[in-house]
């Protein structure tokens, strides 16, 4: 019979990180991504230039770090702006990005979802119907698998 | 017209011709591995290859020395060998611990390399004076599960592509069947499991299917991240990858030099082209749908779909593409890599279907296989 030694400080130890099979996620180096400039976003916003606060929100995405605090500011930015489009301009915003930052603004869009706010939601499934029409069920998919993560 | 055979229901897991392409082995999704002989215009079930013990992964039949080697998820590789018009099995110990997923035969014909989720490629080759197969362990630095690989020309590199999303090369050279080979544009130094190159498209998502093109000095990948991504040796710094709309592909094949058909979960062969500066452009699909013929549905039929599905309208539920569910592999039926002139796509609605190069060419306004 084992003697109780009342030591548990032994239960917190993770022991998965000791076998040699766990996987290590290489890909997700802790890089220093400041992310967008809210500054500058804001900015645009104020001066009803959407396209351009859209595309300065979209710049900088912060997928390398792992700083929480960062993706959620950056998270939030984006949202402000896409939840300041007109319904009519979502389209044009739509046109005007390339397709890298299609599926930034993609991904942006998902997790946008997570958390819903009052009436954010409708507004992003505009969003997110327009990004679809051009990004394709690819854009999806790549929201899904890429490791760099919003 | 692209012919169309189908083999049941089952999805197909792996299909592979013989030399004359008068034999299609398939493994109907189950323990056993099933050759059809062409006979007239049908399919004669003529062998039934079963010693397996749980589903088979992979098939690759040699053209020269007509050998089969099969691999499953029992962990076990077998090589078949015909004698007397039966096919006999020989056991190889690939001494991994979890199922093989991929394998294939080298150029010559005589190794053959198995991926497996043991994140471990073993190379095989035959040992005369204990009358097996042996194999050989490449480990590092593959981080999970191998999903599939192809050869190179020169018989000795191998291309691997696994879930952990890198594409690798390794060299394969077994000292006691192989010649010292010469160097290539991926490097010099070959010894046995020297990791030659490794790549990322820098996305993320499972690799699915690798392969060199016929000079070798290319390779290619699909992802699951939608891409499809070519790099060429001697320019190992730009990795062309298209990210691209559609939904994942899981095989990829080139049928020239410049020239790359992928397939997947659209149900549909693609062409895509890598020029010599090295960008990758898609061209287009090789499957085009015949325009449905809509005719005004007579009366009868109209209350029939009425009862059967309590609606008049004439939508059929099926794809209008000739695979009815995702492909699986790709496979060259008519010429090289380097000169291609019908391909094989085999996929989980249990079709085989050979596209033919020329037809194709005629019929889709502008397609040059280039």
């Amino acid at each position: 019979m084992s003697k109780n030694t009342g030591a548990n400080r032994f239960r917190k130890v993770d022991v998965d990180q000791f076998n040699e099979d766990n996987f290590q996620d290489e890909l997700i180096e802790d890089g220093q991504d400041l992310g967008p400039n809210e500054g500058e976003v804001a900015s645009l916003l104020n001066q009803n230039k959407h396209i351009d606060a859209l595309k300065a929100a979209l710049s900088n995405p912060p997928v390398a770090t792992k700083n929480q605090a960062v993706k959620d500011q950056a998270a939030q930015l984006v949202l402000r702006v896409l939840l300041a489009f007109k319904s009519s301009d979502v389209e044009k915003g739509v046109n005007s990005l390339d397709s890298t930052t299609l599926d930034i603004l993609m991904k942006y869009i998902y997790r946008g979802f997570e958390t819903p706010s009052e009436g954010s939601s409708a507004q992003l499934l505009t969003w997110h119907e327009k990004v679809f029409a051009k990004g394709g069920l690819g854009s999806i998919v790549r929201v899904l698998t890429d490791r760099k993560s919003v | 017209m692209p012919e169309v055979h189908s083999f049941g229901i089952e999805p197909i897991s792996c299909h592979a011709w013989n030399k004359d392409r008068s034999q299609l082995a398939i493994s109907p999704n189950n323990h056993e591995v099933h050759i059809y002989t062409q006979n007239g215009g049908r399919w004669d079930k003529s062998h039934v290859l079963s010693e397996h013990a749980q589903h088979v992964t992979g098939i690759d039949w040699a053209p020269e020395s007509n050998r089969i080697v099969t691999c499953g998820v029992d962990r076990n590789a077998y090589v078949w060998t015909l004698i007397d018009g039966k096919w006999k099995p020989t056991l190889v110990i690939l001494r991994i611990n979890r199922a093989a997923t991929c394998v294939r035969w080298s150029p010559l014909g005589n190794k053959f390399a198995v991926g497996s989720g043991a994140r471990i490629l073993s190379v095989c080759y035959f040992e005369g004076e204990y009358d097996w197969w042996v194999s050989k362990h490449i480990k590092k630095p593959i981080r999970s599960t191998v999903s599939s690989i192809d050869w190179h020309p020169n018989n000795v590199l191998l291309a691997c592509g696994s879930s952990d999303f890198k594409a690798r090369v390794f060299s394969g050279y077994v000292k006691e069947v192989d010649d010292k080979p010469a160097a290539t544009a991926w490097g010099k130094k070959m010894t046995m499991g020297n990791l030659m190159a490794e790549f990322s498209n820098g996305g993320g998502g499972w690799v699915h299917s690798v392969s060199f093109s016929a000079s070798g000095d290319k390779l290619a990948w699909v992802g699951h991240d939608s891409s499809v991504s070519v790099v060429n040796a001697n320019n190992q710094e730009k990795i062309a990858t298209v990210k691209c709309a559609f939904l994942p592909f899981t095989s990829c094949l080139w049928v020239t030099e410049n020239s790359l058909v992928v397939a997947g979960h659209d149900c549909c062969p693609m062409l895509f082209t890598h020029d010599d500066s090295d960008t990758l452009t898609f061209i287009h699909k090789l499957d085009v749908a015949k325009e449905k013929e809509g005719g005004s549905m007579s009366a009868m039929k109209r209350f029939q779909t009425l009862d059967k599905r309590a609606t008049t309208d004439d939508s059929s539920s099926d794809l209008n593409t000739q695979h009815q569910n995702t492909v699986t592999n790709i496979s060259i039926h008519t010429g090289t890599k380097e000169r291609c002139s019908k391909f094989t796509t085999s996929g989980t609605d249990g079709k085989v279907i050979i596209w033919d190069f020329k037809s194709l060419e005629s019929s889709i306004a502008g397609l040059k296989v280039a």
